[in-house]
């Protein structure tokens, strides 16, 4: 096993690698570019242009942009001032160091932007999971062994809606209802905030925070929970008419328990491997709801990023993004061969 | 003496007809009884028609009229009318041709990569199978959604007169581009199973060139789990596509897709709702239709239930 898991991560290694220029070629050749003008107030003259390039690294050849952006130019001497003599050296240490170099919108490390992003982003999303969770997992399992039952096909019914569901039109449907026509009968203010993580300019109080996070976790929970409640239905399904289950049964168990415990047990093996490659989807969805819903994530940091052509910002999350994905792919294999003892890598 | 048996008789007699015992026919019947997928059905030929004679609205889907703009849904604009007079009936329409034809064009373009890849892959094994699938893995450690919004961010600013004149085709080919990844996984599962049947071997035997046998011989018994993805593909293209107008990144204005139609809708949520529910509904109502019909083929196409039914017929 242990021979396995590092043989895989040294054969992603150039898979990274490869991908990571087909990104970078993908970022730095597209028209247009950070200095187009685009979200400018002002239009730059011909020579700021020039000094913006040579202090963004833009001046240099893409191979070399490429291989700054990886082991940094702090090793070799550029030219700063546009004289063409190279006379001191860069201050990139480059990915394979930590550094993701400074945003151009910003002129701040987008580590720093994009630490706080990661976290607001990992907060929404385990809140998520956690109710996803809370739901998918009971309605899985009783749908399943009530099959064709009403229930069972209401649930399943509604799976399919939550799956047809554009998640933004969700978005702004919660926002309609939440926000546009339900009052508090107190107040007679809308009855949930909108836009945040929190009401910007008071203390910190749980209540305000909890408020805050019920319609973006509301979006975001829909889709995940129809998926993994049909995904778990299905999978029971394959599991409780095993002999193992009679078993337990005809020895005397409840029926809570036989389903619940020795069931689900093993019902929940496929989904494990599911949930680990979806992570970095889960991740990378929760976008639409942090743009709707203002939510300072990685998502609105990305989608601002790619409006502003913010190079280094933009190649930031997708390394983080493509890593996540070879990642997930790795533990879910992990994951299965560690979950059930039939399978052996070698 | 068969011949001699006239044809009222035999129709009557409790003898499966040749028809009935084709495949085919076993799928359609298995089919027909999903009621799911034939409400799906129904209402995806109803909005396919509704949308290919949305020329027969009397209002213009571009062309601005000042006096009637921002009225809520009537009889004369039953779905209202958005900020620049213009009948929304219409516009979603009109929206409907430009997003169900990226749904189809983002199925052809997955099958014209997928299938060929995947069927290559499959049959002849050893070293092809491995270069076609380590680009196939290459392409899956992609971050989709974000090079999607990338990649249509960028093609947005390309100043080339063909792709500014076929929006429709370079947003599927975007999208496609990103989902052939998972045709080619299932028709190469098929194809390694499939050309180890004895009937293949006999093909070669009696001097079938292998083009031949990918083609001919085993596409057709390849083929039934690649029609239940491609239908799904229409609907999950439906919702990218939408995801994307809705971003700014996909169909630009003024030409109406589902998804652009509600790029706006979140400022005027407060005062004109309509413009935010219609557009929406009608992307659910495509995406589900299609999901119902793509759940009936599974079944339709899972030969453990047409080898059940098989005893039934």
């Amino acid at each position: 096993m242990g021979h396995y898991v590092v043989r895989r991560i040294l054969q992603a290694i150039p898979l990274m690698v490869i991908v990571s220029i087909v990104l970078f070629a993908l970022v730095n050749l597209a028209p247009g570019g950070p200095l187009a003008g685009r979200g400018q107030s002002r239009r730059l003259r011909p020579e700021q242009i020039a000094a913006l390039k040579r202090q963004f690294g833009l001046d240099q050849p893409l191979y070399k942009r490429y291989i700054f952006w990886l082991v940094g130019n702090d090793w070799t001497k550029i030219d700063m001032d546009g004289d063409g003599i190279k006379e001191s050296y860069g201050q990139g240490k480059g990915i394979l160091r930590g550094d993701f170099g400074m945003s151009y919108r910003t002129r701040t490390p987008v580590i720093n932007s994009i630490g706080g992003a990661f976290k607001n982003t990992a907060y929404l999303m385990s809140v998520t999971l956690l109710i996803v969770a809370i739901i998918a997992i009971p309605v899985g399992v009783i749908s399943a062994v009530k099959q064709y039952s009403f229930f069972d096909i209401v649930v399943t019914t509604m799976s399919f809606m939550g799956q047809a569901i554009p998640e933004f039109w969700l978005g702004l449907i919660l926002l309609l209802v939440f926000y546009v026509w339900l009052r508090n009968p107190m107040t007679g203010d809308s009855l949930l905030p909108v836009g945040g993580m929190y009401t910007l300019g008071t203390e910190f109080s749980i209540v305000d925070w909890a408020k805050h996070l019920i319609l973006p976790v509301m979006m975001g929970v829909v889709g995940w929970v129809t998926w993994y409640s049909r995904f778990l239905r299905s999978s029971m399904l394959d599991v409780i008419h095993q002999d193992y289950v009679r078993t337990a049964r005809a020895k005397g168990l409840s029926m809570n328990k036989v389903y619940f415990k020795h069931a689900l047990r093993n019902a929940l093996l496929p989904l494990v491997t599911v949930f680990a490659l979806d992570l970095p989807y889960i991740f990378a969805g929760s976008l639409y709801v942090e743009i709707i819903f203002s939510w300072p994530g990685m998502g609105r940091l990305y989608y601002q990023a790619a409006i502003d052509r913010d190079y280094p910002v933009l190649m930031a999350v997708l390394t983080i993004g493509t890593m996540m994905v070879i990642a997930s792919n790795l533990l879910a294999d992990i994951v299965y061969a560690k979950l059930d003892p039939r399978i052996h890598y070698d | 003496m068969q011949n001699s048996i006239p044809a009222s008789i035999m129709t009557n007699t409790n003898q499966p007809s040749l028809r009935e015992e084709s495949m085919s026919y076993l799928i359609w019947k298995r089919f027909r009884r999903h009621p799911g997928a034939i409400i799906g059905s129904i209402v995806l030929s109803c909005i396919i028609l509704a949308v290919a004679f949305a020329g027969l609205s009397p209002y213009d889907p571009i062309k601005s009229d000042i006096t009637v703009k921002n009225q809520a849904p009537s009889l004369a604009h039953p779905m209202g009318t958005d900020a620049l007079g213009r009948d929304l009936l219409t516009r979603v329409l009109y929206g409907g041709r430009i997003s169900l034809l990226v749904g189809f064009s983002v199925m052809v373009i997955t099958l014209l990569i997928g299938v060929p890849v995947g069927a290559i892959a499959g049959y002849f094994g050893g070293n092809v199978d491995n270069i076609l699938m380590r680009i196939t893995d290459a392409a899956l450690s992609l971050p989709s959604l974000l090079v999607l919004i990338l990649l249509s961010a960028i093609l947005r600013e390309v100043e080339a007169p063909f792709l500014k004149s076929n929006p429709v085709l370079t947003i599927a080919s975007v999208i496609g581009l990103l989902a052939w990844m998972f045709t080619a996984r299932l028709v190469r599962a098929s194809y390694l199973t499939i050309r180890e049947m004895d009937y293949v071997t006999a093909t070669r035997a009696l001097g079938a060139s292998n083009l031949r046998i990918i083609a001919l011989h085993i596409f057709p018994n390849a083929i039934g789990p690649v029609i239940v993805e491609s239908t799904l593909e229409v609907a999950y293209a439906i919702l990218e596509e939408s995801g994307l107008s809705y971003l700014g990144f996909g169909i630009q204005p003024p030409t109406p897709s589902w998804g652009n139609l509600l790029s706006n809708a979140q400022e005027y949520l407060v005062k004109y709702p309509w413009l935010a529910i219609f557009p929406g509904a009608m992307i659910f109502l495509a995406v589900i239709s299609i999901n119902y019909i793509g759940d009936g083929l599974r079944d339709a196409f899972d030969p453990h239930k047409v080898l059940q039914k098989i005893g039934e017929v």
